[in-house]
């Protein structure tokens, strides 16, 4: 018998981050105690992490149908339906314990995981997004170091992969100090009737593991995924997984030339709690049961014992579901990539989950116990304290003032756009390799990063974007804004939404108040996703990012995938020429004074007065969508050369980033006084979208957005090579270009 | 070499390759060109008269970029292919393929910039009495993009008058004007050289990747001309 399996359970549940209540029930599940190999496999298959215990009775409510879905959440990854016997397979996830203690493996590891969730269904990956947060760069040399390191992590598994990453966010904020986001997505092109499930089936059908041999790393990995950071943390390095990209670009090319020689019958990658929760997964999605044996599973250290190797998450491993006649053929393919392909389970028909080392049986479990039945929590939420006061407050006359006192409009914008929040993410993207496949149709820096489909007239769209300061002043309007965020990118280069992928990240779930922020921001994704009529089709869910007792803002993020029928059509931001019309449309520049001033929650005020509070913006979802249709509609008809929308930064931004894109200047001209120009330019107010386009299609622009009820307001002229606003800020381009592209490298280099 | 009349390019595939089908692409859509891959455990191939060595990590490039990878079987084809006058281009990890495997003079270093570095740079092309730079003209700039960690080309002072003497410096880093010195150098490569082909001008190794540039939708469809240079060389 094996020492192991003579601990003694009922001293060791609470140290795998099992309750009470929780032991008591496996007790009930297998009518007797657990030995400690039954017990490991209940902590990684009960905890959060695999489960998603706190979080599945609301993602139930999600809008997951809609006329572009194949697959909804459930899966590896949801599939949309783009025509051409085509579909394109995506998700996003979370990797953030494992990067705030072990960065670059933290990172690498996260695109190795998602990257697998998309071959695991039959989908050739064709690029990656992430939207990364870290604490204030300036002065904190550990926040520099996670940044520097995360990013490093990213485009080493990318690079090597073969995979362009293309697109993102980066934000930074001391609310992610301790608990830094790094949140990957990957995409994958598949043929229709090529696609993979995960289940298992067929009764004698082997479960195959491909790929890496399997070793002590990340063992426990997804317990301490479902736990709060604290001193403890650093000494659980060892549960953050070692990534291997180019075994993984092996395992990827073997697992596609299976899929299509229609060797394999299902496909599930191994992730979070290893070949346990893959296997689990498999069986209970086809209601059967599984014979493993530990015996058989390649090892890198000999002496690991059955709880060490079932619950080990070393990297780039698959298990794929065989036909025993074809094995022979299965194994000749992973010969000729050398790497490993042993059968280590057996599809039954006794629902049992069943682990072997060889003939002796170690532990046996009812497949249900693991999945369906784990454990739902309902936790209680109350409205947290701080509202009261964050939301009460705004800026008067006075601070305007004061201010404009201090500095000039001039210095007010150039501070703006050398923000690190707002300015060039170019140090981060030249990092990655954006154009590997030869399909990036549009470089990093545009709204929206788009993917032609070769062969075809298609390209698709995607957009990422979260915004936790907004949703900590409100998370059900912070989580409306990041869903029509997204879909208002994809207007801008003229795509249309045709469903998303959530990545939500907060705090304990236990804490009242974070599961008030996590339930509120949950109905606001539901509401947007009602009115925009755009599905959810996978996604994450992240909870404890805390860090000594403080959790970050709510940080749902969104990323939506949208379809351009004919990439002719496809708009960048960028200013073209000079002479051209450059109009507002969506909401005014300046509000009526009835709705929320758009400086709560914004760059701007964080920047120079060192707050995050306010009102969250209003939004009217009705109007989102008009002008989202508008802007495809202008687009598709040739009407406009280039949109841009307005955010993070407000309108001074979007102008500043439409000409240096452009290297075109513009003279601007909004109508307002100058003691409230401060405001005009940098409300962060929504609907909004900045286009430009040639003087004679004005009266063509005019009536489309009349037809839509949409207001437009000219703005200004495409001219010359400096940006004119009001005669208050006067600044040549090339200087922008050098503030805005080179601000997060000096602060680096620094 | 093969009798063969018409172009017809093998790509080699490495395990860890990963533009070997960037390069197809160009080939066979865009050009009309036939063309295959080549699988490195095989010993050799006839149909082929020119060889394309993809970029990518081949094996990772956990060692030396291109340090295992010449040890592949398909690498002494390569060897007496270019020795028999064949044409052979290596891109990016190609090139590195070809420098270790002693069939361009000179050594890859990492990026003095320590990082991974992927960007459109202006090229000076330097040189066009070659196979393969044969359709642009002489001091012509073009745009293409880099996409590497290791692109820091070396090699000591006798190799490079050497390199100078024989015309075998085809492309140079430089700015939108021509301009060649520090600023305008991305890796810290020796006198900005970011191609040279052998002395016999049939081997070429350049760290920039022309397939990425072929299509006007991709930012620039400067790489076209490399690729049409091979095919009319070989037609």
């Amino acid at each position: 018998m094996n020492l192991v399996l003579m601990l003694d359970v009922g001293k060791e549940y609470k140290k795998l981050g099992l309750k009470d209540n929780e032991f008591l029930k496996i007790q009930k599940c297998l009518g007797r105690k657990p030995n400690y190999l039954e017990l490991s496999i209940y902590s990684v298959m009960w905890s959060e992490h695999c489960s998603y215990k706190s979080s599945r009775a609301l993602l139930k409510n999600f809008k997951t149908t809609g006329k572009y879905v194949l697959q909804g959440p459930g899966e590896n990854a949801g599939i949309l339906d783009i025509g051409d016997n085509q579909a394109i397979v995506f998700k996003m996830e979370s990797h953030n314990h494992p990067s705030a203690v072990e960065p670059y493996q933290g990172a690498a590891t996260g695109i190795g995981g998602i990257i697998r969730d998309i071959f695991a269904m039959g989908a050739r990956p064709i690029c990656s997004l992430n939207s990364l947060r870290f604490g204030k760069l300036y002065g904190d040399e550990h926040q520099k170091y996670l940044f520097e390191m995360v990013v490093k992590g990213i485009g080493d598994y990318g690079n090597c992969m073969g995979i362009p990453t293309v697109g993102g966010e980066v934000y930074f904020d001391e609310t992610y100090k301790g608990n830094c986001l790094v949140n990957a997505m990957s995409v994958g092109l598949a043929q229709k009737d090529k696609l993979i499930k995960s289940m298992a089936f067929g009764i004698g059908n082997y479960l195959v593991l491909i790929g890496s041999s399997t070793g002590r790393d990340g063992i426990h990995g997804a317990t301490f995924a479902s736990d709060e950071l604290n001193e403890e943390s650093e000494a659980r390095r060892p549960s953050v997984q070692v990534g291997d990209p180019f075994m993984e670009k092996v395992v990827l090319e073997v697992c596609l030339e299976l899929l299509d020689k229609k060797m394999i019958l299902g496909l599930q990658d191994m992730g979070a709690a290893g070949i346990t929760s893959s296997s689990v997964e498999m069986a209970s999605k086809g209601n059967v049961g599984l014979d493993i044996d530990v015996a058989m599973v390649p090892l890198r250290e000999a002496s690991m014992v059955p709880y060490e190797i079932m619950i080990s998450e070393s990297q780039e491993r698959m298990l794929a579901l065989v036909d025993p006649s074809r094995l022979f053929e299965v194994k000749a393919i992973c010969d000729k990539w050398n790497i490993n392909c042993e059968s280590i389970g057996t599809v039954t028909d006794n629902s049992m989950y069943r682990i072997f080392k060889g003939e002796e049986l170690l532990g046996e479990i009812p497949v249900k116990t693991l999945t369906d039945e784990a454990p739902i929590y309902y936790h209680k939420f109350e409205k947290p304290k701080y509202l009261e006061t964050v939301v009460s407050f705004s800026l008067v006359e006075n601070d305007y003032n004061s201010l404009r006192s201090k500095y000039s409009h001039n210095e007010i914008f150039k501070k703006m756009i050398s923000s690190p929040n707002i300015c060039s993410k170019k140090w981060v993207w030249e990092q990655y390799d954006h154009m590997v496949q030869t399909n990036t149709a549009l470089l990093p820096g545009h709204d929206s990063a788009v993917i032609r489909i070769k062969d075809t007239k298609k390209a698709i769209a995607f957009s990422c974007d979260g915004n936790g300061r907004y949703c900590y002043l409100d998370p059900y309007k912070g989580a409306i804004i990041a869903v029509a965020e997204t879909a208002r990118n994809l207007a801008c280069c003229g795509a249309v939404p045709m469903g998303l992928t959530d990545c939500l990240n907060y705090g304990s779930p236990e804490k009242p108040g974070i599961f008030w922020q996590f339930k509120n921001s949950i109905d606001g994704i539901i509401k947007a996703c009602e009115e925009l009529d755009i599905p959810v089709i996978s996604g994450n869910v992240s909870f404890y990012n805390e860090s000594f007792g403080k959790a970050i803002y709510p940080t749902p993020v969104i990323g939506t995938a949208g379809l351009i029928k004919d990439v002719k059509n496809m708009l960048g931001v960028d200013f073209k020429d000079s002479g051209d019309i450059i109009i507002l449309i969506g909401k005014k520049s300046v509000g009526s004074g009835n709705e929320t001033d758009g400086i709560g929650g914004s760059e701007f005020l964080e920047l120079f007065f060192d707050k995050v509070a306010g009102k969250c913006p209003d939004i009217d979802l009705f109007y989102e969508k008009a002008l989202h249709s508008l802007c495809i509609d202008l687009i598709k008809n040739g009407l406009i050369k280039s949109a841009h929308d307005v955010s993070a930064g407000g309108i001074a931004v979007t102008l500043a980033e439409s000409c240096l894109l452009g290297k075109t200047g513009a003279k601007i001209n909004i109508d307002v006084k100058e003691k409230d120009l401060l405001k005009a330019l940098y409300n962060e107010n929504q609907s909004r979208i900045v286009i430009s386009a040639s003087r004679e299609n004005l009266e063509a622009i005019k009536s489309k957005c009349e037809e839509s009820r949409v207001a437009y307001e000219e703005i200004g002229t495409t001219s010359g090579e400096t940006l004119n606003i009001n005669n208050e800020i006067t600044i040549s381009v090339n200087e922008i270009i050098g503030l805005y592209d080179n601000a997060i490298e000096k602060i680096m280099s620094k | 070499m093969s009798g063969r009349q018409k172009p017809y390019f093998g790509i080699l595939v490495f395990p860890g390759t990963n533009c070997e089908t960037d390069c197809y692409h160009v080939l066979k859509n865009l050009l009309k060109v036939d063309c295959k891959y080549i699988w490195h455990k095989e010993k050799r191939d006839d149909d082929i008269n020119a060889i394309i060595i993809p970029g990518g990590f081949s094996y990772g490039d956990y060692l030396r970029s291109g340090a295992v990878a010449k040890f592949s079987p398909i690498m002494s084809f390569v060897r007496d292919f270019a020795q028999n006058g064949g044409l052979v281009i290596g891109i990016c990890n190609g090139f590195q393929i070809l420098l270790e495997g002693n069939l361009l003079p000179g050594a890859m270093l990492r990026n003095d910039t320590l990082k991974f570095i992927c960007k459109y740079v202006n090229l000076k092309v330097e040189d066009i009495n070659n196979p393969f730079a044969s359709g642009y003209r002489k001091d012509e700039i073009i745009n293409m993009p880099i996409r590497h960690n290791e692109g820091n080309y070396y090699i000591n002072n006798d190799g490079l008058k050497s390199l100078k003497k024989n015309n075998q410096i085809l492309l140079r880093y430089c700015d939108e004007n021509g301009i060649i010195n520090e600023n305008t150098n991305p890796n810290g490569s020796v006198e900005n050289i970011a191609g040279i082909c052998n002395k016999e001008r049939n081997v070429f190794g350049l760290m920039p990747h022309p397939e990425a540039c072929c299509e006007e939708l991709l930012g620039s469809d400067n790489g076209l001309k490399m690729f049409k240079s091979m095919v009319s060389f070989i037609s």
